[in-house]
């Protein structure tokens, strides 16, 4: 087969080239020929094709994801936006890494696959910036719990985030799982890393220092995913499935782990000037990146990469997305050391090209130029939409859907039976099915995780000094108004971290919505992100960095819009975290906060009523903030017991939550009407627990917050004075059985099987 | 040289139970093949060897690493030419 | 005391053994599995993981590794040894200890805050708890099920050698509820729950697992 070379692409112009197949519009190949002044070569129209898909270039969000750019400077903020991952100062000279992506499509083709790689890239991109992954966390959400297909996907993607995940070494602290008719045929599966490094350990990815090697390091490249980035996320599936299997990703966790040590022994060493993970788009992005955010030229012999499958073309090399694969500019006289360290942990390494004067990108394939072009124009010029948006139709008619005329519970038995339904939702039900796939512990500095509000890690074992990170993302909220929707996920993340006791210092997000080419889809994304901008800007908070998946939808209808928020926050002493959970009888419950009767999207009106409408509760973003003080403060003086915040399913929710923690019940009395006050889901609000209930109550006032006596923990029951008396026996019973129920009890499955008895063929 | 392709298959021994056969089992009946009995799930092995093979060296590889003899049966399956 | 903790490929709670032995008074000493060089230990613990990628079976490779045939060797010579986790189905491939590790009855990962019944006190590794302590341990691991046949277990059990057994639940389906066993003489103990992640209240579901490494610090003493 003869390779398309540079000569041969100025000789024939004319050549039929597959633009459209492999997803790039008329006007952007003229555009390509255009910044070329000639026909692109085979390579470089793959290069191009990849780059400029929706996944790597943001072409139809960029503009809109301007605002978090154009937030006041924090700070705190080390790095911002713009580079694999967003560095915070967290103090004593620490540096906290993070960000949360998706790998929504991969998981539905090859649920455990997935999931897994999904996991793996977040954990390159943490790496890259120059730290050593500490945790993850997972945001998954399914089609309905009892749906046929979440039966085949549901259990692959948490077996893919468990397996990738435990086997890196990587503790998982926290997470969401929620079921929505709306992701039946697009599962989300929103995967977060954090790392910690020192402030000086900081590394870019960028090709600086002409003479510097080009090496790229981990597994053989392979055909997988090849046309994953532009086939995956530019388009969207049948309602009849999967018919078209594109190759899917496949991880290997040991590899992965092999390429942190390394990576982290050669962080050391200072032995990398820039250094960049191959994740959508490999080799293309890599290279035109760190060539791109260079000093501008980059030579690179592509025969040199070390292959799986040699039968790959040189453009199937450019765009494969085997995993586990990192590219290091390294210094001519660096070479041999970095080279050694590789081949200390047995990772493969090879020099591949080397940085070059001039501002071109050039391939060579046996000596011949296959790429010849300017490295900004692939990575950092790529297309740039502006969609046409317009408030869906019917947003109106969604509004005034007043979820508060419901029919309500009318008897104590039926707010009972309510109660129970919530909490036992699949939404709302015990996740320990899931949980307890993922390794909590290892690396032993694991304070507080699942099913704690926030997963907060120790980073320093001689000051304590900690971390607090949490992901929530309502999506039923984001669909009644996603303006008001982001803000109430940020909100929420902000109160889970300031409930543990810590400081909220930075933001992260997965932008998860459907097709942008459909203008209702792209006004709710404009909402959502102008939403979550204006609400970073109240709480003073830097967005670090994020993800935006697009296309998310089964046939003709999008996905909710679903913002997934992660808010990192600072403990400066992790021993004086709190927990939810009540522990002691004879404690004071105090609710923090007002409560309006606020029910649009509520988890009351959607599992009970199947409904889906009115407004979402009110923002009130300085009340979060005075709450999270508050918070922070009696975490301090140690003068709570436990603390639990309110969100989906109010306090039905979060009082069950915190009396079947150490199965430790509560006498109540619910002033005003205990459906309102059950199950309305107003914002900032927390349940905390006390010996003191006269210095909280004094703190609260302090801060401006309203304190409302709930009653005294003890019992064997949640026992609502004159209302009901909801023994913790039946509780735990509904709301451990769903899960179970829907996916399988692991020893029910397969039955402890004798020895022996199994007949051989 | 010429190469030679050995092939060796390890099972679960009879007496330890194979709760991923049983889940296979399971999942066979559950899709309507009634007339399956019973699945034991094992690894199979494909070595490519330089010249003629060596059939003590190949059986100690194949029961003292491919398999662990505490719980595994191996079988190698040398050329038959 | 120096307490020797062997890094493989893949191996994760390495940090966390080191860890605990700081804590229990010892002196951690970090030993890589190419070099023929155990560093004058007195003890060493083969930590938690996945070496190799549990690829083959679960420490069937990390077994055959250059230091494990110093391991083997200073072990038969009385070296006390303890196997966590991955670390035990090392020593069992590498034939220290008898039975096998396999995948989960339930065929799940299983992460959980485990009670155990300490069945011997008088190992190497345990003299710190008394026969019949339970203990809250956690256990986490994908194929963590022991099993060997029945006549194997039968002498185990008749010489006493079940050093740790499940209790309120089984995990994973272990023979007998089998946590941990221990050689013949008591030095080699092996176990799949983690007792270095329960030596803090607060990283841990108890202090229960510092016991492990107060023990064998009195060991080495005494031999």
């Amino acid at each position: 087969m003869t390779v398309d070379t540079v000569e041969i692409a100025e000789k024939t112009p004319d050549d039929e080239q597959p633009w459209a197949e492999l997803g790039l519009k008329a006007d952007e190949y003229a555009r390509i020929r255009d910044i070329l002044g000639r026909r692109p070569t085979t390579a470089e129209l793959a290069m191009y094709s990849v780059m400029w898909s929706e996944h790597c270039s943001y072409k139809s969000s960029k503009v809109h994801l301007r605002r978090f750019g154009d937030l006041p400077k924090s700070e705190a903020l080390l790095v911002g936006i713009g580079e694999n991952a967003g560095v915070v100062d967290v103090g004593d000279g620490y540096a906290v890494t993070f960000k949360v992506e998706s790998h929504n499509h991969p998981s539905y083709v090859e649920p455990y696959q997935g999931a897994a790689t999904g996991v793996g890239g977040i954990v390159r991109d943490i790496l890259t910036m120059g730290a050593r992954p500490v945790a993850v966390m997972d945001s998954l959400r399914f089609g309905r719990a009892d749906a046929p297909d979440t039966a085949r996907v549901l259990p692959g993607v948490v077996a893919g985030v468990g397996g990738y995940g435990n086997c890196l070494g990587l503790p998982n602290i926290g997470g969401e799982l929620l079921f929505d008719d709306c992701y039946a045929g697009n599962p989300l599966v929103n995967a977060l890393c954090v790392g910690v490094m020192r402030h000086e350990d900081v590394r870019l990815a960028k090709a600086e220092g002409v003479g510097n090697k080009v090496i790229l390091f981990g597994a053989r490249t392979g055909g997988d995913g090849i046309g994953g980035v532009s086939v995956l996320a530019s388009e969207t599936f049948d309602a009849e499935g999967p018919a078209k299997r594109p190759s899917v990703q496949v991880g290997d966790p040991f590899t992965e782990k092999l390429l942190i040590e390394a990576c982290l022994e050669i962080f050391e060493q200072g032995l990398v000037t820039g250094i960049q993970d191959l994740g959508g788009a490999g080799l293309s992005c890599a290279t035109s990146e760190l060539a791109s955010a260079g000093t501008g030229g980059m030579h690179v012999d592509l025969d040199t990469v070390p292959l799986r499958d040699s039968t790959l073309t040189p453009a199937e090399i450019l765009m494969s997305e085997s995993q586990e694969r990192m590219c290091a500019i390294v210094e001519p006289d660096k070479v041999d050391a970095f080279l050694a360290v590789c081949r200390k942990w047995d990772v493969l390494a090879t020099v591949i090209g080397e940085v070059t004067e001039g501002d071109r990108l050039t391939v060579d394939w046996h000596g011949e130029r296959i790429v010849d072009v300017p490295p900004r124009t692939v990575a950092h010029e790529g297309p740039v939409y502006e969609r046409p948006m317009q408030r869906p139709a019917d947003l109106d008619d969604l509004q005034a859907d007043d979820a508060a005329r419901l029919p309500r519970p009318s008897t104590p038995e039926e707010l009972q039976a309510h109660w129970l339904a919530v909490v036992g939702s699949p939404d709302g039900a015990d996740k320990t099915w899931v949980t307890e796939q993922y390794d909590r512990y290892v690396r032993g500095n694991t304070v507080l995780a699942q099913p704690e509000d926030a997963g907060v890690i120790r980073i320093d074992e001689d000051s304590h000094r900690g971390i607090a990170l949490a992901l929530d993302g309502n999506a039923r909220y984001a669909r009644l108004d996603p303006y008001a929707g982001a803000q109430l996920n940020l909100a929420e993340a902000y109160r889970n971290v300031a409930v543990s006791g810590a400081r909220p210092l930075a933001v992260t997000n997965c932008l998860n919505f459907g097709s942008p080419e459909e203008p209702e889809v792209m006004w709710q994304f404009a909402e959502a992100v102008r939403g979550l901008a204006d609400a970073c800007r109240d709480l003073g908070l830097p967005v670090t960095g994020g993800n935006v998946s697009l296309y998310n939808q089964t046939g003709d209808v999008a996905i909710n819009p679903t913002p997934v928020i992660g808010v990192l926050g600072v403990h400066a002493d992790v021993r004086q975290r709190v927990g939810g959970g009540w522990r002691a009888d004879g404690e004071t419950v105090l609710l923090l906060g007002e409560t309006r009767e606020e029910l649009g999207g509520s988890a009351w009106a959607s599992v009970v009523h199947g409904h889906l409408g009115g407004t979402p509760p009110t923002v009130d973003l300085p009340a979060e903030r005075a709450l999270g003080e508050l918070l922070a403060d009696l975490g301090r003086d140690e003068l709570i017991t436990s603390a639990h915040d309110l969100a989906d399913g109010g306090l039905a929710q979060t009082l069950a939550e915190s009396a079947l923690r150490h199965g430790v019940g509560a006498r109540l009395r619910l002033d005003g009407d205990p459906f309102t006050v059950l199950f309305s889901e107003s914002t900032a609000r927390a349940v905390v627990t006390t010996a003191d209930p006269a210095a909280v109550r004094a703190a609260a006032e302090r801060a401006g917050v309203a304190v409302t006596e709930l009653g005294t923990t003890g019992g064997d029951s949640l026992s609502v004075d004159g209302v009901l008396d909801l023994r913790l026996a039946e509780l735990r019973a509904a709301w451990t059985a769903t899960l179970p129920a829907l996916f399988g009890s692991p020893e029910v499955a397969v039955g402890t099987v004798p020895a022996g008895t199994v007949p051989t063929s | 040289m010429r190469v030679s392709r050995v092939v060796v298959d390890v099972v679960l021994k009879a007496e330890i139970s194979d709760p991923q056969g049983q889940a296979v089992l399971g999942a066979l009946g559950r899709l309507g093949h009634d007339g399956v009995r019973s699945v034991r799930q094992g690894k199979h092995f494909v070595l490519e060897v330089d010249g003629t093979p060596d059939e003590a060296e190949l059986k100690q590889i194949a029961e003292t690493l491919l398999a662990n003899p505490v719980i595994e049966d191996v079988e190698l399956h040398l050329p038959t030419d | 005391m120096r307490i020797g903790v062997l890094t493989f490929p893949g191996s994760l709670d390495d940090v966390d053994a080191a860890r605990a032995v700081r804590l229990a008074g010892g002196e951690p000493v970090a030993l890589w599995h190419a070099d023929h060089d155990l560093k004058d230990v007195d003890a060493v613990i083969l930590p938690g993981g996945f070496s190799y990628g549990d690829y083959l079976r679960a420490g069937a490779i990390a077994a055959r590794a250059p230091l494990m045939q110093d391991v083997v060797a200073r072990a038969n010579d009385g070296m006390p040894v303890l196997g966590i986790c991955n670390g035990f189905q090392v020593l069992c491939e590498a034939g220290l200890l008898p039975g096998a590790l396999t995948r989960n009855s339930h065929l799940h990962f299983r992460n959980r805050d485990q009670v155990l019944v300490v069945e011997r006190a008088d190992t190497a590794w345990t003299s710190e708890y008394s026969e019949g302590q339970r203990i809250v341990i956690p256990v986490k691991n994908g194929e963590g099920r022991y099993v060997g046949s029945d006549a194997d277990l039968d002498r185990l059990e008749g010489e006493g050698r079940v050093v740790f057994r499940y209790a309120d639940g089984n995990p994973n389906g272990s023979s007998r509820d089998i946590a941990g066993v221990t050689s013949e003489n008591g030095r080699v103990v092996g176990l799949m729950p983690h007792p270095e992640h329960a030596v803090e209240d607060l990283t841990g579901p108890s202090t229960d697992g510092l016991g492990f490494f107060t023990s064998v610090l009195k060991a080495v003493v005494a031999a």
